[in-house]
């Protein structure tokens, strides 16, 4: 078993869906001969041939579109939008159409398709190509949004969203599409959708985060532990709908919650996970609820991201902001 | 009859032969108007299509739209009476919708926008669904037949992609269907429009595309909606088959959209059939057209209606007859009655059926919002 970047393990995990459901189809914009900007869909052309690895003119409406159509007549579609800055061109049919297509015909027609795209930032790449808008789709209902924060995560997740019967935004931080190598089994086996797993456990605080800031929040809970404060890391991974029940235990535990996440503070899914805190898990809090986020501001060009994006810094500084009393 | 002309075209990386003049034509086109049936019913054409004396099938098309339009009426009157929400009349342009869903087979499939009901009816979606879901009820896109249809699509153009990425699942499956997809005047301007109907060349999909232009976007007419001289042109950017039918000659209708569905099935590529027509009716129940459309305009236009049209036809050709006429209003008249009964007697849906059709399971985080708008039983 060779150790694999996420982007490999997103082109495994196609490549078995693939292999072993001849309804699944890839649509997208450079995505047959050319692999995908990124390389997520290198050699399925080859494979799988042209008409199921499909380059689309560069239409995202049509795209996202032509999915609908085809998910409803019974074929898994797995679009990719070349970047989640030009996702929004699919606005239309993803929230007027594949979120409701089934509750609008009462269960008739079904919509099982995935909408793949890269986002976030710190690539260094042009302007429009490194926001974190994940929150605008939390928002749907009838949506499934996933966003994996590893290699394995990324192909067991991606399995069980092209197994889904429901339509899934599925979220990949290109950051770190090449930044770590793990060890990732072939073995066609999903892991859960719709709930958050815990990746480090710690009884003096909860750190609840998603996606590229993972290795940020990561990196922030082995620092803290050297000061013997111990970190219980929560990977979301499913923003919507939301595993509350995985955060408030932690938090039963811990009394201290710092949400971290790169997209902007406002209506941001941290608000939510602090709002349904609040309702809910009130009295297990010894301290505010802290979040570390993208500023309220435009995402900057490339040479300011690093001062919009949380860092460890950051992050231990709200961790001793929540600790201060205790 | 001339029959479509193929489009002519040069490659585009040929614009750099040496061999060409600084100046030259690189592409030519022309859009043919396909008329048959004059507005008194007299046949145009020489050279007689085999509907013109196929009585059963003109029966069939005249019943389709004559019950369509009482439907439109009643469904009119209810909204009027409070008792239907906003309702978008077909009143005119029954025609169109009577040739698709005569020419369709059943396994393919239909994309409406919210207008063609003689299509939906004539694929055995009932009247009664129809008023369902604008009386408010979602059960009614759950269509007993016609399964695979499409729901009404009421969001302008956004229906073209998805009948795009149906006929091309058809396409990849090697079946013998095809995807056909109504849209409005209104929706041609739309980049969802552009997007698919560029698709569906490139592919060589088996669709075809009707466009009923009634001249009218709600109070947009269609020289304020484009410059172009017909919407049928709009193909030739496209690469696919474009012409414009008179869409109240039914005659006419029916001869070309065979013709692009046998295409379509084929696999000869798509089609775009602009229809024109005319819309008598107000854009919707909630629509005064008076407030921006001239009411001669309107009275004009009730002369070259569809519906009178072929009754003209019918009974110069001895196919028709007064009586016939009484009968058929009273059958229709029966049937859209037993539909309102059956629509009003139609119990609402629970609350919680809001939560039930979400996902096919449905999660967990939603549980305790289902169970709070239940409707607990008295103790």
């Amino acid at each position: 078993m060779a150790d694999v970047t996420m982007l490999d393990a997103i082109n495994m995990g196609l490549r078995t869906e693939m292999s072993a459901d001849s309804s699944v189809v890839l649509l997208g914009q450079d995505i047959g001969i050319n692999g995908g900007v990124f390389r997520a869909t290198a050699g399925l052309q080859n494979t799988f041939g042209k008409q199921r690895v499909i380059d689309t003119p560069l239409s995202e409406t049509l795209i996202a579109g032509m999915s609908i159509g085809m998910a409803a007549e019974g074929l898994k579609p797995v679009a990719e939008i070349q970047f989640m800055g030009f996702i929004y061109a699919t606005f239309d049919q993803i929230i007027n159409h594949a979120s409701r297509l089934r509750n609008r015909t009462r269960g008739r027609l079904t919509c099982p398709l995935v909408l793949r795209a890269p986002f976030g930032g710190g690539i260094h790449a042009p302007e429009h190509h490194s926001e974190s808008t994940e929150a605008l789709f939390a928002h749907i209902p009838g949506l499934r949004v996933v966003i994996p924060s590893s290699p394995s995560r990324a192909y067991g997740l991606l399995l069980a969203a092209i197994r889904d019967p429901d339509p899934v935004i599925f979220l990949e931080p290109k950051r770190i599409y090449r930044m770590v190598k793990q060890q990732v089994q072939d073995n066609a086996e999903a892991l859960p959708l719709d709930v958050c797993f815990v990746l480090t456990e710690g009884n003096d605080v909860t750190l609840v985060s998603w996606g590229a800031m993972i290795h940020e929040t990561l990196a922030a809970a082995e620092q803290l532990a050297t000061n013997g404060i111990n970190a219980e890391v929560i990977d979301v991974a499913t923003i919507k709908p939301l595993d509350m029940n995985t955060i408030l235990e932690s938090v039963a535990k811990t009394g201290h919650c710092v949400i971290i996440h790169e997209a902007a503070k406002t209506c941001g899914v941290g608000a939510e996970i602090a709002a349904q805190l609040a309702e809910l898990g009130l009295m297990s809090l010894f301290a505010p609820v802290e979040r570390v986020t993208g500023f309220d501001t435009v995402m900057p060009l490339f040479k300011l991201e690093q001062n919009y994006m949380p860092s460890v810094a950051r992050i231990i500084a709200a961790v001793t902001r929540s600790l201060k009393d205790a | 009859m001339n029959e479509t002309v193929k489009v002519s075209r040069k490659q585009p990386h040929k614009t750099f032969s040496p061999t060409y003049k600084s100046c030259h034509c690189v592409a030519k086109f022309n859009i043919k108007h396909y008329k048959m049936l004059d507005y008194e019913g007299n046949l145009l054409v020489t050279n007689i299509p085999e509907i013109a004396n196929n009585k059963q099938q003109l029966i069939k098309l005249y019943q389709a739209m004559v019950s369509t339009r009482l439907f439109d009426k009643k469904a009119t009157l209810l909204q009027r009476r409070g008792q239907l929400g906003t309702y978008a009349s077909s009143l005119g342009q029954e025609a169109i919708g009577a040739t698709i869903g005569c020419l369709m087979h059943d396994e393919d499939v239909l994309f409406n926008y919210y207008r063609e009901y003689a299509a939906q009816f004539m694929r055995g979606v009932k009247m009664s669904e129809i008023l369902l879901y604008w009386g408010g009820n979602e059960q009614g896109m759950n269509f007993q037949k016609a399964r695979h249809d499409f729901p009404i699509c009421v969001p302008i153009a956004s229906q073209v992609p998805q009948a795009v990425g149906a006929a091309y699942a058809m396409q990849l499956r090697k079946q013998q269907r095809v995807a056909v997809c109504v849209l409005g005047d209104g929706a041609t301007s739309k980049g969802d429009f552009y997007e698919a109907i560029n698709a569906a060349g490139i592919w060589n999909l088996p669709i075809v595309f009707v466009i009923n232009n009634n001249r009218w976007a709600i109070s947009l007419p269609q020289d304020k909606q484009t410059h172009a001289q017909t919407l049928a042109q709009k193909a030739i950017a496209a690469g696919i088959a474009g012409e414009q039918v008179d869409g109240n000659d039914i005659i006419a209708l029916y001869c070309r959209l065979k013709k692009a569905i046998e295409k379509a099935r084929s696999a000869d590529g798509a089609t775009i059939i602009e229809a024109l027509t005319y819309r008598l009716c107000d854009h919707t129940t909630a629509d005064d057209a008076s407030h921006y459309r001239n009411q001669q305009e309107v009275q004009e236009n009730w002369l070259f209606e569809p519906i009178n049209r072929l009754k003209c036809y019918l009974i110069k050709q001895g196919y028709w007859s007064e009586t016939d006429e009484e009968k058929l209003y009273i059958q229709s008249q029966e049937e859209v009655e037993i539909a309102v009964k059956e629509y009003l007697n139609t119990p609402a849906q629970k609350p919680e059926s809001m939560f039930d059709y979400l996902y096919e399971t449905l999660p967990d985080t939603l549980v305790e919002q289902r169970y709070s708008v239940m409707v607990k039983e008295p103790k």
